[in-house]
């Protein structure tokens, strides 16, 4: 069995390089052999074993989706496989089902819909309002430092999901299943731990899927 | 940590330390200021002058917008002075796009820069599209909780704005031309200047280092900061006369983090279209046939007929203070 994991930073835009790096470390810190690369085409999407999808802007990312030729097919089919994902921000927001921003309103963007949540974009007010603060995660011991950068926050959640953390009575933290949302950049606050954890359930799910092809055998 | 905090000014004003519910929250650090520029890279900037461009650029895939008064080829037909864009135009753009809003000031006029942090701008950029407010000094940029962008055209350049607080660079090129030679000057000046630094840096040669210093007058630190990292500290984009795709892959491929495009768009016959593709050619800069079908979707014959740098009455790369 192969227990090097292969995860990919979907890189239309955003802050990739960043995302890379801190999976990296969290690779090294956890004695864990895999490899992080950037993904932008169906069939890098069709290999990994994770796909991180960074901040940045989400109606950007949103519209290269579906700009490129079978690249939200091939999401969504290691969607239907539960493969692990884990957004930051603007990632956060394209794994939602819904979303809306504090001022505009809505807005037409292409969404996944993996999470089962509802966003409001700009949660926090605009960059003047951006912080950085610190955060009780639950799965995560001592406060972890939250980078949020005109950050959106979950507004409604369903009950598949579960809520990790929240600031000022608002959630900035989800899990559902193998799923990861957080509003803040876990990429930027120089602590891997999070990252950590999101290769914790890559991990667990490529061990069940090779376990599951090999009965299948 | 994976963005360098070096630089930073330990008194900056624009630190703001709020208390809520007894937890602290601190706005406009320079993790905050850089990190915001980082959510921009691999995208794609466009000027605007009014609320409906901004739509289209929103549309188009446009990860930003910068609000001005006049695009930069009008500044130069115009003449006369140029100043920030209008309270009333920024408001409309704030209130219709939700992508972040950028906007210009004079170089050193701090006034304005303050009215803009005032309307709520997510970056300003002290911009030599306008024209200058003081000849001696640029805006001391720690003074605000807002990021900024400044152009450079060489490594001193970018090295005094970023210890002066800027959070994010740009080339300067010549805006408004549609010509790209500046801008590409520009980042072969600083990559070459960055590759030569390093190279010293790893031979630990802190004689040549100190020279350095002192040849571009910038702190020891931040010039051994950039050699250790081979890049400088902060985000840097390419601006000034991008016009088609095929442009702005030219610049992504020299190592630029994104790009802005001034006139080229709106001063174009087919500025959705090519606001798009603009966006698609930055993404795939080095996929060639992705690129392609990017410059499939622009027809030269619609592209804006520019200036000969060669020939300005106005060199806007040579304007404000000299240090």
């Amino acid at each position: 069995m192969n227990d090097e994991l292969l995860i990919g930073v979907l890189a239309l835009q955003g802050d990739v390089e960043e995302n890379i790096k801190a999976a990296t470390y969290a690779l090294a810190e956890m004695n864990q052999k895999g490899k992080v690369i950037s993904v932008r085409y169906p069939d890098e999407i069709m290999k990994i074993d994770g796909l991180i999808i960074p901040g940045g802007e989400s109606t950007v990312m949103g519209l290269l989706i579906a700009i490129k030729h079978g690249l939200l097919d091939s999401i969504n089919k290691v969607l239907q496989k539960r493969l692990p994902m884990m957004g930051t921000c603007a990632g956060m927001i394209v794994l939602a089902k819904q979303s809306y921003d504090r001022v505009i309103g809505n807005k037409k963007q292409l969404l996944l819909g993996a999470l089962d949540i509802e966003i409001e974009r700009n949660s926090f007010g605009r960059q003047y309002d951006s912080f950085e603060s610190n955060l009780e995660i639950s799965g995560i011991e001592n406060d972890f430092r939250g980078i949020f950068i005109r950050a959106p926050s979950v507004i409604a959640a369903g009950p598949q999901v579960q809520i990790l953390s929240k600031f000022e009575g608002k959630i900035v933290a989800v899990q559902q299943e193998n799923i990861i949302g957080t509003s803040f950049h876990p990429e930027l606050s120089g602590d891997n731990r999070m990252h950590k954890l999101f290769i914790e359930l890559i991990a667990k799910w490529k061990k069940a899927n090779t376990n599951n092809a090999n009965s299948k055998k | 940590m994976t963005i360098s905090q070096v630089g930073a000014y330990p008194l900056s004003k624009g630190i703001k330390i709020l208390t809520i519910n007894g937890k602290q929250a601190t706005s406009g650090t320079t993790l905050i200021k850089r990190g915001f520029a980082h959510m921009q890279k691999h995208g794609v900037i466009m000027d605007v002058t009014n609320a409906e461009q901004a739509q289209i650029a929103e549309d188009a895939g446009a990860v930003a917008v910068m609000v001005l008064d006049k695009l930069p080829f009008d500044v130069r037909h115009a003449g006369g002075v140029a100043r920030t864009a209008s309270v009333k135009v920024i408001q409309a753009v704030l209130d219709s796009v939700s992508i972040p809003i950028m906007a210009k000031c004079r170089i050193g006029h701090f006034s304005e820069a303050s009215i803009l942090e005032e309307i709520g701008v997510d970056m300003i950029d002290e911009s030599e599209v306008l024209s200058p407010a003081d000849e001696i000094r640029h805006i001391w940029k720690w003074n605000y909780t807002t990021p900024f962008v400044n152009g450079a055209k060489n490594l001193g350049e970018a090295l005094r704005r970023i210890e002066e607080g800027a959070a994010m660079i740009r080339t300067k090129g010549e805006p408004g031309t549609g010509d790209v030679s500046q801008a590409v000057t520009h980042i072969r000046m600083v990559n070459n200047e960055i590759r030569k630094l390093k190279g010293i840096y790893d031979n630990n040669d802190d004689q040549e280092l100190i020279k350095i210093s002192r040849e571009i007058q910038s702190s020891l630190e931040i010039v051994k900061e950039t050699g250790r990292l081979g890049r400088l500290p902060v985000v840097n984009f390419a601006a000034g006369g991008i016009s088609t795709p095929a442009d702005a892959a030219l610049l992504m491929n020299l190592g630029c983090d994104g790009i802005f495009v001034g006139s080229g768009i709106f001063k174009a016959e087919d500025p959705l279209e090519r606001a798009k593709a603009v966006v698609i050619a930055t993404t795939y800069h080095d996929d060639p046939k992705t690129v392609l079908d990017a410059q499939k979707m622009i027809d030269e014959k619609k592209s804006m007929l520019g200036l000969d740098t060669k020939n300005l009455d106005l060199r806007m790369q040579e304007r404000g203070p000299t240090i």
